[in-house]
C-alpha cells in the first residue's frame, strides 16, 4: 500500500507540490489567490522581478506540446528570478525510448529544484512527485483528462476579481467535459470555495452522468444550462472530437452548444464569459461573444502569470 | 518415499471431512486418511499439530510468463511461488509469446514444468491461431499435447461468427472454451467506468462491456450446447446474468480473481499502478455481489490471476502501466480472508480453491480428475499444510515470484503455508521464521 496521505501536502497540511485541486483545503486555495493578488502589481512595474526563486532551477517538462501554458510558466518563473530550462520532451528523450522516471532521474542529477510537468496521461505528475528527491517540487501543468490545477486557480482568481463573493454564484461549464482537465480542476475549486450551483452543460457523449458525484448539476440543454448564470466557462473542443462517434460535426455542436449573443442573453446581464484558450471561433464560441463586453478571456491570461508565480513561490517556501 | 503427516486437522471440502488425524502417503498416493495403522513405516514424519491439512490448491488462472516473457517471470520462479502458496495445480492461459497454438509449444511447456517437479501445469490452448480471432487452432492435437481447454486470454474475439464456429467445433469434441466476458469495443478502458474514473480522468470500462459479452456467450451456448467457463467476472450485473444462466441449466461455470473479490476502484488511491488489474476494480456494490455470488455458488472458483509484471512496466503513469499482479502466494490467505469476513467459513473458502476448480476442469484432468482437489485414499497426494492462525504482512521483497507488484502490499494476512506436497513429495517447506 502506498501512503494514503495526500502527496501534495506535507504533514502540516502545507502545499509542497501542486498536483490537483482535489483535496486542497479552502485556506490553501485562498492563500494562493491572495498571494497572486500581491504579484499582480509586480507585473505592472518597470522591473518585473522579485527574488523569491533566485538561484533555483525550474524545469518545464512538456511531454505534450503546449506553447501557451509553457510560456506563462516560463514568464512566471523568470519574474520570480528562477533559472528556467524548457524541455520539449515530446520531441526528444521520450521519442528515443527513455522512460519517464529515467528522464526525471537525469534531470534531478542536474540539480533541478522544480518540475513543471505536462503529460498526456492522467496521474503522471503523481508518479514524478513520488519518485523525485524530497527537496524537488512538482507542479502539474495538465495531466491527461485529470487536472490542470493552475488553470483552475487562475479561473478562480478571475471569478473573484469580477464577482467578489463565491457563495451566491451560478457557474456554467459548457462543452467537452469528459475530456477536460480544466473542467475537473474548476469543479473542485468551485466546490471548495462554496459556489452553490455548478452546471455541466453538453451532450451526453461529452458530459458523463457520474460527474454529478463531483457536486455538479448536469444539463444537456444549453438554454437550461446558462439561464441565470453569473459565470460561463466555455471549454475548447479538440479538433479530433469534432466529428466521429462523440459528435457528428463542429457545425452541429455550435448550433446546440456554441455561445452566441442570443444564448448569452439568457445569462445574468453582468455575466462573464471565460475560456481556457486557445479558442475555436465559430465552434464553441461566436466571435461577437469572444470579443464582446462579457468576455474576460484575455484578463484570464494576465492573471494566469500571477497565479503561477504564487503557486511556485508558495511550494518552494514549504518544507517537505 | 513414505510420508506420514501426524496430528493435523484434516479439512477436505469435497467430502466434508473435518477432523484431527493422520495422513499416510506412499508412492505418490494417499494410502490412509484419519487413522494410520502402526505398521506404516514412514521414511519421514511431518508434525502437523496446529496445522490444517488441506488438498493442494488449484488455481485456474496463473501466468508463468514462459515462453516469451522471461524478464517478467520464469517457470522456476513462478512454480516456486506456486508451491510456496500451497498451489499444486495451475491452469495457465495461452497468451505467451509465441502463443500456445501449436502442440509442440504445449509439450515443451509441460515438459519443462514436469522436469521442475513442482506444481502440475495445465495449459489452455489458444482458441484461434496467434489469438488473432480468425482461424481455429488444432484443438484435438492440442488436447493430446495436454491442453485442458481453449481460450482467447485477454484478446477479445470481435467476430461473433468466428466465436460461434469455435464453440460449435469445441463442443463437437466436448472441449471447454474459456472466455473472459468483455466486449472488445466497449472494454478498452483502464479503470471501471464510474464516478471515480470520471473524477480521475481515467478511461472507463462500462458494466455493459461485461453484460453484452455474457449475453452473446449465453445465446451462443444455447445455440451450440458448448460448455463455457467464464473467466474473472467483475460486476454485480454480470454475476446476476450468470446466476440466471445457471438456473436455466446452461453448461457454464465461472471464476473471480482475488482482486475483484477484495478490492474496489477507490483503492486506486493516487494512481497506484499496483491497482491496475484486469478486469478493472469496480464499485462497492459489485464487490458485494461478487462475494455473495462466490458464497452461493454462482461463482464456482477463486483464482489468483497471477501475472508477474516487470518493475519497469509498473513505474509508469496508471494508464500506461501493464495490468497484472503477482498472486500465487496470496491465494490461500485471500480465500481464508473472504471465508472469515463473509461468514462462509474455512471449509467453504477452501472449496473455492480446491474442489470447485477441479469440478470446473472435470474430465480434462484425465487420471487426476477423480482425486485432485480432495483428500481420498488412493488419490494423488497433493496437499497443502498451513497454519490458520499465522499472521504475516505482504512484503513484495519476500515473495518468490519474480513479479513483486500486488495491490495487497502491506496487508496483514492470516493463514500461512507451512508445507506443500506434490505427488507425494515435499515441494515446499517454510523455514522456521517464515
Amino acid at each position: 500500500m502506498l501512503s494514503r496521505r495526500n502527496p501534495q501536502l506535507n504533514s502540516h497540511g502545507e502545499l509542497i507540490h501542486l498536483l490537483s485541486i482535489e483535496g486542497l483545503p479552502q485556506a490553501v486555495v485562498t492563500q494562493i489567490l491572495d498571494t497572486a493578488g500581491s504579484f499582480l502589481s509586480v507585473n505592472d512595474r518597470d522591473v518585473k522581478k522579485v527574488p523569491l526563486l533566485r538561484g533555483k532551477s525550474v524545469f518545464n517538462l512538456f511531454f505534450e506540446n503546449s506553447t501557451r501554458t509553457r510560456t506563462t510558466f516560463e514568464i512566471a518563473a523568470k519574474r520570480l528570478s528562477a533559472d528556467v530550462i524548457n524541455l520539449d520532451i515530446a520531441r526528444s528523450s521520450a521519442a528515443k525510448g527513455e522512460s519517464l522516471l529515467d528522464t526525471i532521474a537525469n534531470l534531478s542529477a542536474m540539480h533541478a529544484d522544480m518540475f513543471v510537468v505536462r503529460h498526456s496521461e492522467s496521474g503522471a505528475p503523481y508518479l514524478i512527485a513520488q519518485h523525485c528527491a524530497p527537496h524537488v517540487r512538482v507542479v502539474n501543468a495538465g495531466d491527461g483528462r485529470h487536472q490542470h490545477p493552475t488553470q483552475g486557480l487562475l479561473d478562480m482568481y478571475t471569478i473573484r476579481h469580477y464577482k467578489r463573493d463565491f457563495r451566491n454564484l451560478t457557474v456554467a461549464i459548457v462543452g467537452d467535459i469528459v475530456h477536460s482537465r480544466v473542467a475537473r480542476s474548476d469543479i473542485h475549486a468551485l466546490t471548495t470555495l462554496g459556489v452553490p450551483e455548478i452546471r455541466a452543460v453538453g451532450p451526453k457523449t461529452l458530459v458523463p452522468g457520474d460527474i454529478r458525484e463531483m457536486g455538479v448539476r448536469v444539463c444537456h440543454d444549453m438554454a437550461e444550462g446558462i439561464r441565470g448564470a453569473d459565470v460561463i466557462i466555455m471549454l475548447r473542443l479538440q479538433n479530433e472530437r469534432m466529428s466521429g462517434a462523440m459528435l457528428p460535426s463542429a457545425g452541429e455542436f455550435f448550433k446546440n452548444y456554441g455561445l452566441t449573443p442570443d444564448k448569452l442573453a439568457l445569462a445574468k446581464p453582468d455575466a462573464i464569459v471565460m475560456h481556457p484558450g486557445p479558442i475555436n471561433r465559430g465552434v464553441e464560441i461566436d466571435s461577437a461573444v469572444a470579443d464582446g463586453r462579457a468576455s474576460v478571456i484575455l484578463p484570464q491570461v494576465t492573471f494566469g502569470i500571477a497565479v503561477r508565480m504564487a503557486v511556485m513561490s508558495i511550494i518552494a517556501g514549504n518544507n517537505a | 518415499m513414505k510420508l506420514l503427516i501426524k496430528n493435523g486437522r484434516i479439512v477436505d471440502p469435497a467430502t466434508g471431512r473435518d477432523e484431527r488425524g493422520d495422513v499416510a502417503i506412499a508412492a505418490g498416493r494417499i494410502v490412509a486418511v484419519g487413522h494410520v495403522s502402526d505398521d506404516f513405516h514412514a521414511s519421514r514424519t511431518l508434525d502437523a499439530n496446529g496445522l490444517i491439512v488441506a488438498p493442494g490448491l488449484v488455481d485456474l488462472a496463473a501466468r508463468l510468463r514462459e515462453p516469451g516473457h522471461e524478464h517478467e517471470g520464469m517457470l522456476e520462479s513462478e512454480m516456486a511461488a506456486a508451491v510456496a502458496g500451497g498451489v499444486t495445480s495451475l491452469v495457465c492461459p495461452p497468451d505467451t509469446d509465441p502463443v500456445l497454438d501449436e502442440p509442440g509449444l504445449v509439450e515443451m511447456l509441460k515438459f519443462r514444468a514436469r522436469s521442475l517437479n513442482l506444481a502440475h501445469v495445465y495449459p489452455l490452448g489458444a482458441l484461434t491461431r496467434k489469438l488473432e480471432g480468425e482461424v481455429l487452432t488444432e484443438m484435438a492435437e492440442l488436447t493430446e499435447a495436454g491442453c485442458v481447454g481453449f481460450s482467447q486470454a485477454e484478446v477479445g474475439l470481435k467476430d461473433t461468427l468466428v466465436l460461434h464456429r469455435a464453440l460449435q467445433y469445441a463442443s463437437t469434441f466436448g472441449y471447454t472454451t474459456w472466455l473472459r466476458p468483455n466486449d472488445a469495443w466497449l472494454g478498452t478502458g483502464v479503470a471501471a467506468k464510474g464516478p471515480l474514473a470520471t473524477r480521475m480522468g481515467l478511461t472507463g470500462v462500462p458494466v455493459v462491456a461485461e453484460t453484452i459479452a455474457l449475453a452473446t456467450i449465453f445465446e451462443l451456448v444455447r445455440d451450440t450446447g458448448a460448455r463455457v467457463h467464464l473467466c474473472r467476472l467483475s460486476s454485480a450485473a454480470g454475476v446476476e446474468l450468470v446466476r440466471r444462466a445457471k438456473a436455466e441449466g446452461l453448461p457454464v461455470s465461472c471464476d473471480v480473481s482475488v482482486h475483484n473479490l477484495h478490492l474496489i476502484d477507490v483503492d486506486i488511491g493516487y494512481f497506484d499502478a499496483a491497482m491496475r488489474v484486469t478486469p478493472p476494480l469496480r464499485q462497492q456494490r459489485d464487490r458485494d455481489a461478487i462475494r455473495a455470488g462466490l458464497a452461493d455458488g454462482t461463482i464456482d472458483a477463486l483464482v489468483s490471476d497471477h501475472t508477474p509484471v516487470a518493475p519497469d512496466a509498473k513505474t509508469l503513469p496508471f494508464a500506461e502501466a501493464e495490468p497484472g499482479a503477482t498472486g500465487l502466494e496470496l491465494l490461500l490467505a485471500l480465500a481464508l480472508k473472504w471465508g472469515a469476513e463473509s461468514g462462509a467459513g474455512l471449509p467453504r473458502a477452501l472449496a473455492t480453491v480446491t474442489s470447485a476448480p477441479v469440478a470446473v476442469l472435470g474430465d480434462s484432468l484425465g487420471s487426476l480428475a477423480a482425486s485432485a482437489g480432495r483428500i481420498v485414499e488412493g488419490g494423488v497426494a497433493d496437499l497443502c499444510l498451513f497454519d490458520p492462525q499465522a499472521r504475516w504482512t505482504v512484503e513484495p521483497g519476500a515473495l518468490r515470484s519474480q513479479g513483486k507488484h500486488t495491490p495487497f502490499r502491506g496487508y496483514e494476512m492470516t493463514g500461512r503455508v507451512r508445507c506443500t506436497i506434490v505427488g507425494g513429495a515435499v515441494a515446499y517447506e517454510a523455514r522456521a521464521r517464515d
